[in-house]
């Protein structure tokens, strides 16, 4: 769509002479989805309207009970110390964030009264400052009113390092002021496009001021309330036992009208994910089973004339292989894998190029992710309006060769190709996993054909994701050639995740391998993109400069894309889950109801 | 048999210490830490994680975080848990009863197979009946937990739906119902559990009789026209039960560590899934915790095995 068309589009749903409906019509006319333009429309300073639910129940109550099964069971229940989803998911059946994310990535109301834009005054024109209206009237369980003082409470407890909260990260960064009792201010140092952190999703759940205010800081750990959660969520706590048990009833003071459906919730901890699958979709002991990682063929055996089905939910994340930039095999100052190398073998972009032409995506879709994955060239796969439609992906042995063959790499005594002495050979790492394993497979067989040998290490994920300095087989020490995994996408918005291949952020010894871009690429213009988009406040061009850095990212052939992964659950035939790509599972809890 | 009885509590001191040290050297040497979700997490800067290393101690020298480690334990201070931030005694407490029931209850199901099958095969050996308890105490024991708990599952879960896979601790219901239902739900675990214990203890048993049955001292009270029920117990079965006893001693450590593998296929909240929980995501102050009751326990059923011995052969305690 023409930049300037959208814009004066946008001016004219802002000056009341389209209606948003108008607005959304002509959109779909040139091929974009209605939440997509209702993005558009929001973060060009218009309100979002509010995502629309499917809930049906017209009174609280009278569900039953609710039997989540985690195949990971959540380990504590303070959100703000939460290592894992497990952690959120658990705590946010207690807790509530001041909104969250819908299946569509709009925007949801939970505990603010309004979603802020330019209009109702809620956002600064210059992007510095988000102003939030809460709903009046909301309850802690315990009967304590709901005010700013709790927000602004959060935000003091998170940000004491002593504290030693997860949710720092987001909170250190601004400031957060109570304007009066149902209004509160984040002020933003510099100008932020994406102002929906703070307070937003299930990470980011508010705790009571009046019952942790004498647990700050170094004193977080001995508050009683760490395992004994008193929110303002649908459910109110009953009982907690890690790794196993979370249970809860329902709250009959919910500031949701007939909400929530259900009289009970337990969420069951432990085993593995077959084995969840089965207990929801074959046998129906449970009604609802997360994260359900299982292969497709296993996953369509247990639907055959079972008691539930799978659950598909449509995020961002990315199954990739990140080639190494740097030369993992010389030291240089103790350090492998040093920025001051370049490998031997993939400064030839011939090289990379013909690797990329050697993933066979459609292949591993269908022998592996079937339903839950789609085959992508991009690395930046959602939300929608930043994903890039300048790319390709094939797979060919021959254009391979061809290309190895044009650029000098020919076939070897051994059958492996060889230019100036040098081997194409490659070592390529992730961690274990049944599906990585499978996919590493497909890919050695396409090398071998073209002339590479493709050595495979797995690694344990504990030790392979692990921010352990002491230990060489780590993610981001990146001791190999090529290694795949994914990193999630949890905020309908690229900008934390791009941020990381900043050429600043290169992961060295210096840094403790803490540096974010562990390909070690180093591309000025794409850092130029980067911090460009970073201060955008123009959400059509902020778009633009996202899908620019992945094309960036596509054309030197950093990452190979493997699979855009959805999420996969499992769940009841009779229930209604609403679960989102952009959110945690129990996100939309209040929501969720049973078909009678 | 005073003296003997301290002899042996003076021993168990210093292993216990060289126990726990090893342990600690492994469990520290071992590769990854508690914070390794946090390093895909895009929203959580590395500082973050580096911080909270250094919070609980990660990066200090071994030497002296197991100092830190003994003192606190001699204060009876178990330490916490780095996943759920918790004491890790509480940890325990709440995974024992579930242990305890479903691993007792097992141990006491193999004894009460293991005893009589494996007497009564003893004293017809090579009969019929001795044939097919040999032949299954061989199947039982040459099947893997994992394999007959999946086979439980698809049998009596999946096909015919009459037991629930799924352990569960807090069941609805009182009275009889609860009962009720407590028992429904450990029947397969139990089963699988206890009856690959029993085949490996009948077995056990039977050769311990058959020892003791051809010694000269039964054929004499065979000869004083005892009957065959007086001489099988109270001749042939006190003796035949040292050995026994060793091999039930040595097991009890197992009811309290749990069975790993059972816990996991039937999500039985034990201490077994949290110990293998917590060393999939280098929980290091719980699976130390864990690993040393365990070995606490060990040192306590051999101490207690030889003292029983003492009491059933007392020669053995006047060497």
């Amino acid at each position: 769509m023409l930049d300037k068309e959208l814009r004066s589009m946008i001016g004219q749903v802002k000056d009341g002479r389209m209606d948003r409906r108008a607005f959304i019509t002509r959109m779909a006319a040139v091929g974009l989805t209605a939440p997509l333009a209702n993005q558009i429309l929001a973060l060009g300073g218009v309100a979002m309207a509010e995502g629309a639910s499917t809930y049906k129940p017209t009174k609280r109550g009278g569900g039953g009970a609710l039997k989540l099964l985690w195949w990971q069971g959540p380990t504590l229940l303070n959100p703000h110390f939460a290592t894992g989803t497990k952690d959120q998911d658990g705590a946010r059946l207690f807790y509530e964030p001041l909104a969250c994310w819908d299946p569509d990535g709009n925007m949801k109301l939970v505990l603010a009264a309004e979603i802020p834009s330019i209009q109702n005054g809620g956002l600064a024109a210059d992007g510095k400052s988000v102003t939030w209206k809460l709903k009046p009237g909301v309850k802690w369980h315990d009967g304590a009113p709901f005010t700013a003082d709790d927000v602004v409470f959060n935000w003091e407890y998170a940000k004491d390092p002593a504290t030693s909260a997860l949710t720092i990260a987001t909170l250190r960064e601004i400031t957060v002021e109570k304007v009066d009792d149902l209004t509160v201010r984040i002020l933003f140092n510099k100008p932020t496009p994406f102002w929906a952190d703070a307070f937003v999703g299930a990470p980011n759940t508010i705790i009571p001021k009046h019952l942790f205010k004498d647990y700050m800081g170094s004193k977080s750990r001995e508050a009683p309330t760490n395992l004994s959660p008193v929110g303002t969520g649908p459910y109110k706590f009953v009982e907690f036992k890690p790794g196993d048990l979370v249970r809860g009833v329902i709250n009959p003071d919910y500031h949701m009208s007939n909400r929530p459906y259900f009289d009970s919730i337990e969420m069951k901890g432990g085993g593995d994910a077959v084995s969840a699958a089965r207990a929801v979709i074959q046998t129906g002991e449970y009604d609802f089973g997360w994260n359900i990682q299982v292969e497709d063929d296993v996953l369509l055996r247990l639907e055959k004339g079972g008691k539930g089905k799978t659950v598909y939910a449509v995020g961002g994340d990315t199954e990739f292989i990140a080639l190494n930039f740097t030369d993992p095999n010389t030291e240089v100052d103790g350090e492998r894998s040093s920025i001051k190398t370049k490998h031997p073998l993939f400064s030839d972009p011939a090289v990379r190029k013909a690797i990329s032409l050697l993933i066979d995506r459609e292949s591993v879709k269908k022998a592996i992710y079937g339903r839950a994955g789609r085959t992508t060239a991009n690395f930046l796969n959602g939300p929608e309006k930043f994903v890039s439609k300048n790319t390709s992906w094939e797979f060919s042995v021959e254009k391979a060769s061809k290309i190895l063959d044009d650029a000098g790499w020919k076939p070897g005594a051994d059958g492996i190709r060889e230019k100036d002495g040098k081997k194409l050979k490659l070592l390529y790492q992730t961690s274990i996993n049944g599906p990585r394993q499978k996919t590493q497979a497909i890919v050695k067989q396409a090398c071998q054909k073209a002339g590479i040998d493709v050595e495979l290490k797995s690694v344990v994920a504990s030790v392979f994701f692990s921010s352990d300095v002491g230990n060489p087989d780590t993610y981001s020490k990146f001791y190999a050639d090529m290694e795949m995994f994914q990193i999630p996408l949890s905020q309908p918005d690229p900008s934390q995740h791009m941020r990381r291949y900043l050429s600043t952020l290169v992961a060295t010894k210096e840094n403790k391998w803490q540096g974010t871009n562990f390909p070690r690429w180093v591309n000025k213009e794409y850092d130029a993109t980067i911090q460009a988009a970073d201060g955008e406040m123009d959400p059509v061009k902020r778009a633009a400069l996202y899908i620019k850095a992945n094309d960036l990212m596509y054309q030197d052939t950093v990452f190979i894309p493997v699979q855009h992964r959805l999420k996969v659950e499992a769940a009841a035939n009779n229930l209604r889950p609403v679960v989102s790509g952009w959110a945690n599972e129990t996100d939309n809890l209040f929501d969720w109801y049973r078909e009678e | 048999m005073s003296q003997y009885v301290l002899r042996r509590l003076l021993i168990a001191v210093p292993s216990l210490l060289g126990i726990s040290l090893v342990l600690f050297v492994v469990l520290a040497l071992a590769p990854g830490d508690p914070f390794s979700e946090l390093a895909t997490n895009p929203n959580v800067p590395p500082e973050v994680a580096l911080a909270l290393r250094a919070k609980f101690g990660l990066d200090d020298p071994i030497y002296l975080r197991y100092l830190h480690w003994l003192n606190a334990m001699l204060h009876g201070d178990w330490g916490f848990s780095f996943v759920s931030r918790m004491n890790v005694d509480t940890l325990i407490l709440q995974r024992l009863p579930a242990t305890l029931y479903v691993i007792g209850s097992a141990q006491i199901l193999a004894l009460l197979v293991a005893i009589p099958v494996g007497v009564y095969a003893a004293t017809k050996p090579y009969s019929l009946f001795d044939q097919i308890a040999n032949t299954l105490a061989f199947v039982g024991f040459s099947l893997p937990t994992f394999f007959t708990g999946i086979l439980f599952i698809l049998i009596f879960s999946v096909t015919l739906d009459w037991l629930p896979f799924v352990y569960t601790t807090d069941i609805k219901g009182t009275g009889i119902h609860w009962v009720l239902e407590m028992i429904r739900q450990a029947i397969m675990p139990v089963a699988v559990l206890g009856l690959f214990q029993a085949a490996s203890m009948t077995r056990f048993v039977r050769s311990a009789m058959l020892d003791v049955i051809r010694l000269d001292y039964v054929t004499t009270a065979r000869a004083k026209g005892l009957g065959q029920a007086k001489v099988i117990v109270k001749h042939v079965m006190r003796n035949a039960m040292i050995p026994v006893v060793t091999l039930i001693a040595l097991q009890m450590p197992a009811v309290f560590g749990g069975a790993i593998v059972t816990e996991q296929i039937f999500r039985i909240p034990g201490i077994g899934s949290l110990l293998i929980s917590s060393i999939l995501s280098n929980d290091t102050p719980v699976v130390m915790a864990v690993t040393f009751v365990f070995a606490c326990l060990v040192v306590l059923f051999n101490l207690i095995a030889d003292v029983l011995y003492g009491w059933l052969d007392p020669r053995i305690s006047l060497r």
